[in-house]
């Protein structure tokens, strides 16, 4: 029951947030809005006892990529104050593409068998993530550790560029 | 079974408690201290005639802004405009979830001890600065907009040594926790203090930018930038920002304590007036800073973070990974 | 028992909310409300505000933020890592040694390509 209500509620904030993002006129409020949206989705990992990855959540994309975005909708030439209308003639063709990838989605979850296992829940804690990052999953890990390497140089090369 | 219409009466209780414990201990006594502290160090008295040795003087300030006009911008963002000091007041208040203040027999004194404690208290710490852009940015106000973004530039990157000196003091205690890492400090030397002195001083200095005080303040210069973000908030939403602010200062000085100094540890005295002990001689020791040092250019301030915290708090986790590994 | 850990900080989140916007009604109900046109310009050292406040900005505020969020990635890989390296032994420290290592070269490179000068 608690947990129920706790998703619904979670969900609720989620979604609202989320249609503020994409239907309000102005950039900064769309990408602010994004922290409510990112904050339920915490709210959401906890539910599903991955406290670590809500962690993650907080850390990479509320507090880090959304400050990012700030920074670069207030890097463009008069992007922060203008209003923009966000709706043109194509909303009709966007609705049905949405409903149908919408009908498409529960669909599939709804005649999917999904698996169930009885018993206690797979901890996701800190110390489980760390102990698999270092044995099984060494090999990702570096792997990780180059893609941001790529993606620093990227950045750089990118910007720098445009300077 | 846990019971939880109970658990959140309790939840309830203790918000009211910690919330007002912020904002009297860290805010109103908070400011007293730092104008006496600053009063003294400048050879001055500092507030004198409220109550006291001018000991209600916070309190009466506290009144006189409840009773001031709220003035918005007509230019504002108004929904942002609101929020932010609202933002800014409940990360500094959440920050406090995980600290632990004492012990009480068998029971430690502390809201949650979360798993991911110093996570959790890194994750609040990166939402203060949300708070400070959007407010920075609302106000549509050239010295607010500037003053956010430099808050914003130099807390993120602030938020990376932050981070390492806390892997640091995680791999010394083998955990996340709070609680666990004061139980990890064993007796005067087994404080973290020693073994970690590095991670200690990138930590502190770390924090300190963290928080906007001097000489990391020029988000905020008054001189500059008029106050920076929060110029164009009037009465208590002004008074919310410096909540969130000193709710901050103050939790980074009872992490320091939980982190380095071990805690609510300690000899004779119980266990909570060491905590408030130790976390009272960090915040003495920021104001002092505060009124000693100028500020730092902005150039300044991200070379000592890009440049130096963030590759010596790099090396020294690879040095306390080889000593504890070998 | 994790649940309960977090209800906390729900209800923590909901309860700040409300307490901090308390004092804003009081100041509601006490302060003076006096109107008139000036009062609501904005503040630009008492001359009238030209042009907007929302202009373009540096694009050093964009470069900064982007090393930063690889960095703090980078940082929450190190969590995980340093509570358990002591259990895993050497093998942990070698190859979390690789990782901080290709981080640092980047650190260097972005170092040497003027990525953090601010001038």
């Amino acid at each position: 029951m608690g947990q129920l209500a706790a998703f619904i509620v979670l969900s609720i904030v989620t979604l609202a947030a989320a249609v503020v993002v994409v239907g309000s006129g102005n950039i900064v409020r769309s990408a602010l809005s994004l922290i409510p949206t990112f904050l339920g989705i915490t709210g959401i990992y906890i539910l599903l006892q991955a406290e670590f990855v809500a962690g993650i959540q907080v850390l990479i994309y509320a507090g880090a990529i959304t400050v990012l975005i700030l920074f670069v909708i207030m890097l463009t030439e008069h992007g922060s104050g203008v209003r923009f209308r966000q709706v043109n003639e194509q909303v009709p063709l966007g609705m049905i593409v949405a409903g149908a990838l919408a009908a498409f989605l529960i669909a599939t979850f709804v005649t999917t068998a999904w698996p169930t296992s009885s018993g206690a829940l797979p901890q996701y804690t800190a110390s489980g993530v760390g102990t698999t990052f270092m044995t099984n999953m060494v090999l990702v890990f570096e792997a990780t550790s180059l893609v941001l390497l790529v993606a620093l140089i990227g950045a750089i090369v990118i910007a720098r560029r445009e300077r | 079974m846990v019971s939880w219409p109970l658990e959140i009466l309790k939840a309830i209780g203790l918000a009211a408690v910690i919330f007002t414990f912020l904002a009297v201990v860290a805010a109103m006594f908070g400011v007293l201290l730092e104008r006496k502290i600053g009063g003294w160090i400048q050879s001055r008295l500092g507030p004198k005639h409220v109550g006291p040795q001018g000991l209600f003087q916070t309190l009466a300030d506290t009144l006189k802004l409840l009773q001031k006009e709220h003035i918005q911008p007509r230019a504002a963002d108004r929904a942002i405009f609101n929020a932010a000091p609202l933002i800014v007041a409940v990360a500094g208040l959440m920050s406090w979830v995980v600290i632990p203040f004492g012990t009480l027999g068998e029971r430690v004194l502390v809201v949650r001890d979360l798993n991911i404690g110093i996570v959790f208290f890194a994750g609040m710490a990166s939402m203060t600065v949300i708070g400070i852009l959007a407010g920075g940015w609302s106000s549509n106000n050239k010295y607010s907009l500037l003053g956010g973004l430099r808050s914003a530039s130099q807390m993120v990157s602030y938020e990376l040594p932050l981070g390492m000196a806390l892997v640091a003091v995680a791999m010394e205690a083998g955990t996340l926790s709070t609680v666990g890492i004061v139980r990890a400090q064993d007796g005067w030397f087994g404080s973290f203090v020693f073994r970690q002195f590095p991670a200690f001083v990138i930590f502190l200095i770390a924090a300190t930018a963290e928080v906007n005080r001097v000489p990391f303040d020029l988000p905020e210069a008054e001189s500059e930038l008029v106050a920076g973000y929060f110029s164009e908030y009037t009465g208590m939403r002004f008074a919310l920002f410096q909540l969130g602010e000193y709710g901050e200062m103050f939790a980074m000085a009872a992490m320091t304590a939980t982190l380095f100094f071990g805690g609510w540890k300690g000899p004779i005295l119980p266990p909570l007036v060491w905590f408030l002990l130790k976390m009272y001689v960090v915040v003495f020791f920021l104001m002092w800073v505060r009124w000693t040092y100028p500020r730092y250019r902005l150039d300044q301030l991200l070379n000592l973070s890009w440049k130096v915290l963030l590759p010596a708090g790099l090396v020294w986790i690879l040095i306390t990974g080889y000593r504890i590994t070998f | 028992m994790l649940l309960v850990d977090w209800l906390y900080v729900g209800v923590f989140v909901v309860v700040g909310i409300i307490m901090a916007a308390l004092p804003l009604a009081i100041v509601w109900l006490l302060a003076p409300r006096v109107d008139y046109p000036q009062k609501y310009t904005t503040y630009e050292s008492g001359v009238v505000p030209f042009g907007q406040a929302w202009a373009q900005f540096n694009v050093r505020y964009y470069l900064f933020s982007l090393v930063f969020v690889i960095f703090a990635v980078e940082v929450i890989y190190l969590y995980p890592w340093a509570i358990v390296f002591r259990q895993i032994g050497k093998y942990a420290f070698y190859s979390m040694t690789v990782f901080l290592v290709i981080l640092l070269l980047g650190l260097i490179y972005a170092w040497r390509k003027g990525a953090l000068e601010w001038v």
